[in-house]
C-alpha cells in the first residue's frame, strides 16, 4: 500500500511538474525565442487594443531596426491585441505586459489602482498626457450616403440604423457615446435630461452591440447590417483602404470626441527581466520624427504633424473636438456616471428594452 | 458526451440481425422512408453542410495561392504546435484518469460510486468561460496562488500550462464516461480468472481487460482529442491572446478574422475542419473494426 | 467518504486503492478545487450582494434568454435527431455512411469556426440569407441565430444516444404488437417511443447542458443587446473585462447550479421512464 500510495504522489507531482515546467512558455512554440537568446537580446510585450494591429507590426519593426543601431541589443517584441477592458484585466490578473498601449487612459488606471506595476501617475510621465497619437469618433455610411447622414441628429432619426459596440466592453464604443453626449449638451445649452434623452434614441436605433470596434465594423462592412458605424477615425480609413473604397465612404459630424490612447511603461514587469531601458525608448520612439510618420501613416492622427507626411495629413477632415476632460470631468467621473452597472447607459437600455 | 462505445457495439449487432426482416409487419411505408430520408439530409444540410461548405468557399475564394499563403506564417505554424502541443498532454492525462475511475468504478464496489460518478461528469454542466475563469482564479495575481507563482517565477494562466489545464477541464469526462459503462457491462469474471490464475494487476491489466476495452478506448480519445483541438470559450478565458505565445489554432482564427484577413481565418478554419474530418475517419475505421471482430466472435 | 462496502469475491482484484486514490485526486486537483475557488470568490460577494447580483433585470433576461434558447435548441434537436437516429438505424439509402459520419463533427469543430460560418451562411447577404431576408425571417442578430447555433452543436448528442437504443429496439415485440392488431401507428406510440424515451431524455439533456454554456458561436451569430439577445456567458465574460469578478462568478455559480439542477431532474425522470417501461413489459 506504502507502495502504491508512493507511486501516486510521484505520478502526480510528475503531472504537475509536466504542466507547470515545459510549457512553451518559453520554449519552442514561441517564434520570438528561435530568434535568439545571446547577451544583449530583450523581449518586449506590448500589450494593446484592437485597431492598432497593423500600426504596431510596422512601428515595431522601425523601432528594432532602430534600436539595435543604437545600442547593439536585438529586441523581439510580442504583440497582444483584444478589446481595452479584457486586455487590462489580463494584467492585472499576470500577464507580462512591459508596455501597454490602451484605448482610454482609465483601463491604465485600474491596473496602476489595483497593482503596484507602475505608479498612478503613469500618465503625467509622457508629452500630451502619454498620448504619442490621437483619433476622433466619425461616422462610416455606405457609398452615396443614401440615407443623407450628415451629424449626429441624424443617427437619431426614425429608420436609420446605427451600427456601434458596446460601451461595457469596448474602449472605441465609450468615445462613441461620449461624442454624442457632448454634441447633445452644446446643442441643447448643457440640458443633461435632454442629452440623455437624444443618447437614449440613437441607441434605440442600434440593432447590433458588438463586443469590440473590430466586431462592429465588420458586422456594418461584411455583414452589411446598419446605415452607419460610429467608429474611430483610424478604424474608418483603414476600412476603407482594405474593405473597399467603392462601397464606403466617410462623414464628418460638425463636432466630436478627441480620443486619446495613452501608451505607458509597466515599470515593474519590464524591470523584473531587464527590460526597463528598452520599454522605455520603447514608448519615447513613439514621439520621434520616425516614429510620429508611422502613427500618420496608419491613420492616426500625429501629435507632432510636422514629421508626418504631408500626403497623409491630407487624410484628415478638420473637425472640432472636445475632450473627455472637458466635458464630463475625466474618465473616472465619466466612467461611474455612464458605465458602471447601474449607470446612465444601464438605464437607458433598461428602458428600451421594456420599450418606454 | 459522445456516443457510447458499448452501446454501438450493441447497435451494430443488433442492426445487422435485425436487416433481413425490414419488410415485415415492422416496416413503415416506402413514402414515409423517404420522408425520414429527405428531412434528414435537409436539416443536416441546413445546420451542418452549408456552414461547413462556406468554410471551404471562403477559404479558397482567391484561389489555392493565397489559401496556403495561410500557412506560411511563424504565428500559424506556432498556433498549430500549441494546439498539438496541448492535446499530445489533455488526452493522455485524461486517459490514465479514465481508466483508473474506470476500474475502481467498475471492478468495485464501495460507498458514494454514485456521488464520484456525478462529480466526475460535474466539468459537462460548466460553462466553458467559467472553465477558463476558475483557473484565473486559483493562479492569476489576484487569486489563491498567483502571488506565490509569481514570486518563484512560475508562469501557469497566460502560458501554455493554463491553456492545456483548462483544456483538460473542458475534456476532462470524456475518456471515463466511454469506459466506465462498458467495464461496468463486461463484470470482473475474466479479471478474476487471471487473478486466480496468478496473473498479477498489471498482467491482468494489460492481457485482459485492455484488449476488451481497446474500442471504446479508441473512441474515448478520439472524442477527446476532437474536442481538445477545437476549445475555443475557456482557452480564450486563459490565454492571455499573446500572439505566438498562447494562442492555439482557434484563437488564431479569431484574430485573423479580426484582422480582417479572412482568406487566411478560413483557411486556418478549414484545417481545423479537415482535422475534425480526418479524426472521423479514423473513429469510422475504428467501428468498422469493432464491427468485424463482433461478426467474427459470432461465427464460431 | 469512499470505502469498500463488500468484496466481490474472495480472489478481489488488485489496484483498488491505487485507481481511486488517483481518481479522487485528479478530480479533487483538477475539478474541485478550481470549482471551489469560484464558489468561495461568490460566497466572499455576501449573501446580499449575491443575490442582488444574480437577479438584476438584465441578469434574469439573459436566463431566461439563455434557457429559452437552449431549450428550444435541444427540442428541435429531439425532433430531428429522432427523425435523422431512426433514419440511420433503420433505413438503408445511398449516402448513409457519409450522413453517419457527419453527425460528429460540430463536437469536434471549434464553437468560433461555427459561429463564423452560420454568421456567414444566414447574415442577410450570405447564402441562405439573401433568401429569407424577403420572406422576412431575419436569423443572424436575432434569437433565432442563437437557437441555430445551439442546434448545430447539440447535434450529435441526441443522434448518438439514440442511435444504439434504436438498434437495440427488439423487432419481437413490434411484430407481436403488430400481430395483435395494433396499427403501424400505435405501435410507434405505444412500443418504440417509451422504449427509446429514456435514450431521447438522455439526449436532451447533454444537448440542454452543452448549449446553456455555449459562447464560442453564439457571439458570432447574435447581437448582444442587453435584455434582448444577450445570453448569460456573455454577461459573465463582460463583468470581468469591467473588474467586476464577485458579479461574474455570482453569475457563473448561478449558472452551474441551474443547470446541473437541470441535469439531475432529467436524469431522475428519465430513470423514472426507464422503471416505467422495463414495469410495463
Amino acid at each position: 500500500m506504502s507502495l502504491n500510495r508512493s507511486w501516486l504522489l510521484s505520478s502526480t507531482l510528475a503531472l504537475m511538474a509536466a504542466l507547470s515546467g515545459c510549457g512553451p512558455a518559453d520554449g519552442a512554440a514561441a517564434p520570438s525565442t528561435a530568434a535568439g537568446k545571446g547577451r544583449g537580446h530583450v523581449t518586449l510585450l506590448n500589450v494593446s487594443y484592437d485597431p492598432t494591429r497593423e500600426l504596431y507590426e510596422e512601428f515595431n519593426a522601425a523601432f528594432k531596426r532602430q534600436y539595435e543601431r543604437q545600442t547593439g541589443q536585438t529586441v523581439t517584441i510580442d504583440q497582444s491585441h483584444g478589446g481595452a477592458g479584457k486586455q487590462a484585466r489580463a494584467v492585472i490578473d499576470g500577464v507580462k505586459a512591459d508596455v501597454l498601449t490602451l484605448a482610454i487612459g482609465y483601463d491604465i488606471d485600474q491596473i496602476a489602482r489595483r497593482t503596484d506595476l507602475l505608479p498612478t501617475d503613469w500618465q503625467s510621465r509622457l508629452e500630451n498626457n502619454s498620448c504619442p497619437y490621437t483619433t476622433t469618433i466619425v461616422f462610416l455610411v455606405r457609398r452615396g450616403n443614401p440615407k443623407g447622414i450628415n451629424d449626429w441628429e441624424d443617427l437619431a432619426r426614425d429608420g436609420v440604423e446605427v451600427i456601434t459596440p458596446n460601451p461595457k466592453t469596448s474602449g472605441g464604443a465609450r468615445y462613441n457615446y461620449l461624442a454624442a453626449w457632448g454634441y447633445a449638451l452644446r446643442k441643447f445649452g448643457h440640458d443633461e435630461l435632454k442629452a440623455r434623452a437624444f443618447v437614449k434614441s440613437i441607441y434605440k436605433n442600434v440593432p447590433v452591440l458588438g463586443s469590440g470596434a473590430r466586431d462592429s465594423t465588420i458586422t456594418f462592412v461584411q455583414r452589411g447590417q446598419g446605415d452607419v458605424l460610429l467608429a474611430w477615425e483610424n478604424e474608418a480609413l483603414l476600412a476603407i483602404a482594405q474593405l473597399g473604397a467603392d462601397a464606403l465612404e466617410i462623414v464628418v459630424p460638425s463636432v466630436s470626441i478627441l480620443a486619446e490612447p495613452p501608451v505607458a511603461v509597466v515599470d515593474k514587469n519590464a524591470a523584473s527581466h531587464g527590460a526597463l531601458a528598452a520599454a522605455q525608448a520603447y514608448v519615447r520612439y513613439l514621439y520621434s520624427p520616425e516614429g510620429q510618420r508611422i502613427v500618420a501613416r496608419h491613420y492616426y492622427r500625429p501629435y507632432q504633424p510636422r514629421f508626418a507626411d504631408p500626403e497623409d495629413l491630407k487624410r484628415f477632415a478638420k473637425v472640432e473636438t472636445f475632450t473627455v476632460n472637458d466635458v464630463f470631468g475625466g474618465w473616472p467621473r465619466a466612467q461611474a456616471q455612464h458605465f458602471d452597472d447601474g449607470g446612465v447607459f444601464d438605464v437607458i437600455q433598461n428602458e428600451l428594452a421594456q420599450g418606454r | 458526451m459522445g456516443p457510447s462505445a458499448a452501446s454501438a457495439h450493441r447497435g451494430i449487432a443488433a442492426g445487422h440481425a435485425a436487416a433481413p426482416r425490414l419488410q415485415g409487419t415492422t416496416a413503415d411505408a416506402r413514402w414515409l422512408e423517404w420522408l425520414f430520408i429527405g428531412v434528414s439530409w435537409a436539416f443536416l444540410a441546413l445546420v451542418l453542410l452549408v456552414p461547413l461548405g462556406a468554410v471551404f468557399c471562403e477559404a479558397l475564394r482567391e484561389g489555392l495561392r493565397a489559401y496556403f499563403d495561410a500557412f506560411d506564417d511563424p504565428y500559424a505554424w506556432s498556433a498549430i504546435r500549441l494546439t498539438l502541443f496541448t492535446a499530445a498532454i489533455a488526452v493522455p492525462a485524461n486517459v490514465v484518469f479514465g481508466l483508473a475511475a474506470s476500474w475502481a468504478i467498475a471492478k468495485f464496489e464501495f460507498r458514494g460510486k454514485t456521488v464520484l460518478i456525478t462529480l466526475i461528469d460535474l466539468p459537462f454542466a460548466v460553462a466553458p468561460v467559467v472553465s477558463g475563469l476558475i483557473y484565473v482564479l486559483l493562479f492569476g495575481m489576484t487569486g489563491w496562488f498567483g502571488p506565490w507563482l509569481a514570486s518563484h517565477d512560475i508562469q501557469i494562466i497566460f502560458a501554455a500550462p493554463g491553456v492545456v489545464l483548462a483544456t483538460i477541464f473542458v475534456t476532462f469526462p470524456l475518456v471515463a464516461r466511454e469506459l466506465i459503462p462498458l467495464m461496468q457491462e463486461q463484470g470482473t469474471d475474466e479479471e478474476e480468472a487471471a487473478a486466480s490464475l496468478g496473473a498479477g494487476g498489471w498482467q491482468t491489466f494489460r492481457r485482459v481487460t485492455l484488449p476488451n476495452i481497446k474500442w471504446a478506448l479508441m473512441y474515448g480519445v478520439i472524442l477527446c482529442n476532437a474536442r481538445a483541438m477545437g476549445e475555443f470559450g475557456a482557452v480564450s478565458v486563459v490565454s492571455g491572446h499573446l500572439r505566438g505565445k498562447t494562442h492555439t489554432m482557434p484563437l488564431h482564427v479569431e484574430s485573423l478574422y479580426n484582422e480582417y484577413n479572412f482568406v487566411a481565418a478560413f483557411a486556418v478554419a478549414s484545417l481545423l475542419a479537415m482535422l475534425a474530418v480526418a479524426t472521423l475517419a479514423v473513429k469510422t475505421a475504428v467501428q468498422w473494426r469493432m464491427q468485424r471482430e463482433l461478426q467474427d466472435s459470432a461465427e464460431p | 467518504m469512499f470505502r469498500r462496502t463488500a468484496s466481490t469475491s474472495a480472489r478481489a482484484l488488485p489496484g483498488f486503492g491505487l485507481t481511486l486514490g488517483y481518481t479522487v485526486l485528479y478530480l479533487s486537483l483538477i475539478v474541485l478545487l478550481p470549482l471551489s475557488a469560484l464558489l468561495l470568490r461568490a460566497g466572499g460577494l455576501g449573501w446580499d450582494q449575491f443575490w442582488e447580483t444574480v437577479t438584476h433585470p438584465r441578469v434574469v433576461a439573459s436566463y431566461r434568454l439563455t434557457f429559452g434558447t437552449s431549450l428550444a435548441a435541444a427540442t428541435i434537436n429531439a425532433v430531428f435527431g429522432l427523425v435523422v437516429a431512426w433514419t440511420l438505424v433503420r433505413l438503408r439509402f445511398p449516402g448513409r455512411r457519409l450522413l453517419d459520419a457527419l453527425i460528429d463533427l460540430p463536437f469536434a469543430m471549434p464553437t468560433a469556426v461555427s459561429g463564423i460560418a452560420l454568421a456567414a451562411v444566414y447574415s442577410p447577404h450570405g447564402w441562405l440569407g439573401q433568401v429569407l431576408e424577403p420572406l422576412g425571417v431575419k436569423v443572424v442578430y436575432t434569437p433565432i441565430g442563437i437557437m441555430l447555433a445551439l442546434t448545430l452543436i447539440g447535434l450529435p448528442f441526441v443522434v448518438r444516444t439514440l442511435q444504439p437504443a434504436i438498434a437495440d429496439l427488439e423487432r419481437e415485440t413490434e411484430e407481436a404488437a403488430a400481430s395483435l392488431g395494433a396499427s403501424r401507428w400505435q405501435t410507434h406510440r405505444r412500443v418504440i417511443f417509451p422504449s427509446i424515451l429514456p435514450a431521447l431524455m438522455t439526449g436532451f439533456a447533454l444537448a440542454l447542458a452543452r448549449a446553456i454554456g455555449e459562447y464560442g458561436s453564439v457571439i458570432f451569430v447574435s447581437s448582444n443587446l442587453p435584455m434582448k439577445t444577450e445570453i448569460a456567458s456573455l454577461l459573465i465574460v463582460s463583468k470581468l473585462d469591467q473588474y467586476d469578478v464577485g458579479g461574474a462568478t455570482a453569475i457563473a455559480v448561478m449558472m452551474l447550479f441551474i443547470s446541473f439542477g437541470m441535469l439531475l431532474v432529467i436524469n431522475g425522470l428519465q430513470r423514472l421512464a426507464s422503471r416505467r417501461y422495463r414495469e410495463a413489459l
